[in-house]
């Protein structure tokens, strides 16, 4: 099939990974920022062809991505999106396969197909819209809304806890962990990318704002006034600095983190912590992931935690090959009169 | 000792034992030697859900029944002629079950105060007078193990786990079977633990000997090979008949085959078996759970695969959302069903029907699929070929039903000439020009187009679709159009499957109706009141959704109908509701298949009754 699409190689536009439906968002709602995103980064994606992408989606406003991407696409059923989409990856393993889900999609009712993809490291690309909210059932409170969430279902505020998603990732084994935010559109591509380049589960939360039941959520994190003090931009080998003019960094005070003004007499630059993607120990991006349920804390965006391990595809590939190899490709009649025949005559 | 060698037609035995007696390994082996002595044969595994239950208790008791013959038979027996009872337990449980004047070969070691006590007997059994009428053999077993295993360097206990082998040899010597092939077993599986292989090797070829020279056993038996058609055969279950008919599928159809799975009774078998066979591309996915089971093999059918799922009740019903998923998106997936009693957890190594509404109607919507089920341990592997070939052809799911009966029982299945097999017809879409991914042929089936084929990007999912365009439509006309498309879909199928076919007398007044696993049981029954010069007929379906075309014909030609299920009537009901015909259901639930007996005895009855019409 290859051969016939020879000529086209010229380069694609954003325009090109779009599809001939009408988007249905909300207007003003965050989902629009992700689309176009993914549409102006999937051009530049190296070595992926059009036709080899494949969308899977579960139930939710998120969900309805894979329609308005001019690729392959396939709306599952609520919460399976992972499921299907180790399904579509393990029978054709050169397929890029990205999964678009909210946070009841993925963290609720699909919680367990999420946690054993990343654990098997299944070569998916994960993107979570959390707008910490029920959109499309009509605004009721989610598994990653803040304790005393006042929504329909919890209308004297919600009483348990709510996850973590890169905690829940990072203690599911995830290789690619990052957050992004869907006003922060440089960002935001940066991270399509960096998800896309991976090989394993890359797993993306991005802060959407749900203009109708949740508005402003991450308001603070994207805000011009508010955002330098409450986001901090993760980069890799880099001291961890946040603030107007990057005068504040963050310190690792024996198992704690704390905020340090590196202007102040006591403390210097040397004294902040230098952010290291590769850490093949997990604590260290378990203490990033916790930072933002501290409000004494940035909330840090960009990638947790990149680690390299065989991708459970490769690996039932590996195998398959590995068993043909030593027992030889499969041979129906030896196979079918194999075990103990005997012959009427 | 001179010893007589009597000729018997047809033999029922059953060992029975504590769960980790290994009786399931006695009786395969017995059977395996058996199928290659040239019997026909048939066997019910019947063990406890736990897996080692307290030793010595009643509900700890294992057991396996084969029914072997120089005949053609059906089933794996009513009552057993013989029984070995390796402990109190055993016999307490299996006595009931047995033909009056049954041979009982008894370990008597184990009927001590203690275990006596555990299978709650007052009084010692072998002593107190019960078992007259029956011919017990009295056998120390575990005692003669022990001796021939003296200096084999084994423990006590290893010695004692030993006397399976040791009754094994025994009946191998009272029904003139071989020894070779138990010995080639025990060389093989014992490869790397040489002490192990020659203990076993010693207490099969002792328990052999025992029977030849002690004077508790005058005769022994022969049973002659059965005249089965010309061929080659294996013994085989219903679980590796089933595998092996997927991966023929897959070779036949050029599709990897992809088995989305998640452990569950009686179904798991069929997993571990597809696991091996990796050579063949078999991709194996034990999933997190049924959903995702299911859900991964919807996905791996987006991508091409010939896809299926394994499972039993409890997991079906996990799985019904799933389903309507592929029914909407019409993809091709065959859905596996080892029924077992329910509901709930139910009897989880049980058998069954009782999922045959589930199959049929159990997804929310209006979402037909194809129905199809298999009757017997060897026909799982053409029922296999068949799901597929459907599924492929037609563009959505199958079910597939089997048994806890079919799949565990085993009998010599005919192995096919692989060319003799017809090929599965795939057509993926490649051409760019026209492509709509519901536009239909003359089937109604749509355009299988994969992902990764330039060109054919498009769009499924579970909401409604307009159809043609594949486009989400909420239309209202839409929706009806396309509810009525998918059920004709199925429907359609009845043109590509063969008519139901009467057997036994066509001109009879009574109809037995039947499906499934039920087959043995009836057919024998049938074949043995038709001896008598009594008339009926017999239909069998595998094909259940769609019914055959000539289905309502054929039943509205008897005046009385029959319909023998293992569960509450699912099968009469469908038919007394889609033919208007008046069915008597015949059935029973209780987690064992039927006796040929008890359905000879209906079937008297019924034939026995003055007023022989309709009621
Ligand atoms: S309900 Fe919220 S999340 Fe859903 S489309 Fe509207 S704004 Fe977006």
């Amino acid at each position: 099939m290859a051969d016939k699409v020879e000529a086209k190689e010229v380069k694609l536009t954003a325009k090109d990974f779009a599809s001939d439906q009408d988007v249905r968002w909300c207007p003003g709602c965050g989902d629009y920022s992700v689309l176009a995103q993914v549409q102006r980064s999937f051009p530049d994606l190296v070595g992926i062809k059009k036709e080899d992408i494949v969308w899977v989606s579960g139930i939710g406003c998120s969900s309805r991505f894979p329609y308005y991407m001019n690729t392959y696409g396939f709306h599952g059923i609520h919460g399976r999106a992972a499921a299907i989409a180790t399904g579509v990856k393990l029978a054709n393993p050169k397929l890029s396969v990205w999964v678009a889900t909210g946070d009841g999609d993925l963290l609720s009712i699909g919680g367990n197909h999420f946690i054993h993809a990343c654990r098997k490291n299944v070569d998916l690309k994960i993107l979570l819209f959390n707008n910490r909210i029920y959109g499309l059932t009509k605004g009721q409170y989610s598994p990653t809304s803040e304790q005393g969430k006042i929504t329909k279902t919890t209308p004297y505020g919600s009483v348990d806890y709510p996850f973590r998603a890169i905690s829940l990732a990072l203690g599911s084994r995830a290789t690619f962990i990052a957050r992004t935010l869907d006003r922060d559109v440089k960002h935001l591509q940066a991270m399509i990318k960096r998800a896309a380049e991976h090989k394993g589960l890359a797993f993306v939360e991005i802060y959407q704002n749900c203009v109708i039941y949740n508005d402003g959520a991450f308001d603070i994190y994207t805000n011009k006034e508010t955002k330098d003090d409450h986001t901090l931009y993760l980069q890799h080998a880099k001291p961890m600095l946040f603030g107007k003019n990057k005068e504040k960094g963050i310190k690792l005070d024996g198992t704690k983190l704390k905020v340090i003004n590196i202007n102040e007499s006591d403390n210097s630059i040397n004294d902040v912590l230098v952010h290291d993607e590769f850490d093949e120990s997990p604590l260290y991006a378990t203490l990033l992931a916790f930072m933002a349920e501290n409000s004494d804390l940035p909330t840090p965006v960009g990638v947790f935690r990149q680690v390299f391990r065989l991708t459970y595809d490769e690996g039932v590939e590996n195998q398959i090959a590995h068993i043909k190899a030593k027992k030889g490709e499969g041979d129906l009649e030896k196979f079918l009169f194999s075990a103990n025949t005997w012959e009427v005559n | 000792m001179e010893k007589t060698t009597l000729d018997l037609n047809s033999v029922t035995v059953r060992f029975a034992g504590d769960s980790g007696d290994g009786m399931q390994l006695t009786g395969s082996q017995f059977t395996n030697t058996t199928a290659l002595v040239g019997n026909d044969l048939s066997t019910l595994p019947d063990f406890p859900a736990e897996i080692r239950a307290p030793a010595g208790t009643t509900y700890g008791v294992s057991g396996f029944q084969l029914h072997f013959s120089s005949e053609d038979i059906h089933t794996p027996g009513d009552s057993p002629d013989l029984l070995v009872a390796m402990n109190p337990a055993a016999l307490k449980v299996n006595l009931h079950d047995l033909k009056p004047g049954a041979t009982i070969i008894v370990n008597t070691n184990s009927f001590d105060a203690k275990n006596l006590r555990l299978a709650e007997y007052n009084t010692n059994p072998l002593e107190d007078g019960s078992l007259q009428g029956f011919n017990v053999v009295h056998v120390p077993l575990t005692q003669l193990t022990s001796i021939a295993l003296e200096n084999s360097g084994l423990s006590a206990k290893e010695i004692a786990r030993s006397k399976n082998f040791f009754a094994l040899g025994m009946m191998y010597w009272l029904y003139s079977r071989p020894i070779e092939l138990t010995l080639k077993w025990v060389e093989a599986k014992f490869k790397d633990h040489p002490q192990l292989a020659a203990a076993n090797e010693k207490a099969l070829k002792s328990g052999y000997y025992f029977g030849e020279n002690t004077e508790l056993f005058t005769t022994r038996y022969q049973v002659k090979p059965a005249k089965l058609q010309k061929g080659i055969y294996r013994n085989i279950s219903g679980n590796e008949a089933l595998a092996l008919g997927f991966i023929t599928a897959s070779v036949k159809s050029g599709l990897p085959l992809f088995l989305g799975s998640y452990p569950i009774t009686p179904a798991s078998d069929i997993l571990h078996e597809l696991s091996k066979h990796k050579n063949f591309g078999v991709i194996t996915f034990q999933a997190e759970d049924e959903i995702a089971a299911v859900s991964a093999a919807i996905g791996a059918a987006f991508s091409g695969a010939l896809a299926i799922t394994t499972t039993s009740g409890p997991g079906l019903a996990l799985k019904t959302e799933a389903i309507g998923l592929a029914v909407m998106t019409e993809l091709p997936i065959v859905i596996i069903d080892v029924q077992r009693g329910g509901p709930s957890t139910g009897l989880p190594t049980k058998t069954e029907q009782s999922d045959l509404m589930q199959a049929m109607y159990g997804r929310n919507g209006e979402a037909p699929i194809a129905v199809i089920a298999a009757s017997s341990p060897a026909d799982c592997f053409e029922v296999a070929l068949e799901a597929s070939r459907i599924a492929i052809k037609y563009m959505l799911p199958v079910m597939f039903l089997s048994d806890g009966y079919i799949a565990n029982g085993s009998e010599p299945w005919k192995i096919p000439e692989p060319d003799d097999i017809p090929k599965i017809e795939v057509n993926f879409r490649y051409a760019e020009e026209d492509f709509q991914p519901y536009k239909r042929n003359e089937n109604l089936v749509r355009p299988w187009a994969l992902p990764g084929t330039p060109g054919l990007m498009h769009r499924i999912g579970g909401l409604e679709k307009a159809n043609i365009t594949g486009n989400v439509s909420y239309d209202p006309e839409n929706h009806e159009f396309m509810v009525r498309l998918r059920a004709q879909k199925v429907k359609n199928i009845e043109n590509d499957i063969p008519p139901l076919k009467i057997i036994g007398d066509e001109d009879a007044d009574l109809l037995v109706v039947g499906w499934g696993g039920t087959y043995g049981a009836i057919t024998e029954a049938l074949e043995n009141v038709r001896r008598t010069g009594k008339k009926a007929a017999q239909v069998h379906f595998r094909y259940l959704n769609p019914f055959p075309k000539n289905t309502g014909q054929i039943l509205k030609k008897y005046k009385r109908i029959l319909c023998p299920e293992l569960n509450m009537g699912q099968l009469s009901k469908i038919l007394t509701s889609e033919f208007n015909v008046v069915i008597e259901s015949f059935t029973k639930i209780q987690g064992l298949p039927f006796k040929t007996s008890e359905l000879m005895e209906r079937i008297e009855k019924i034939l026995g009754e003055k007023n022989n019409g309709r009621k």
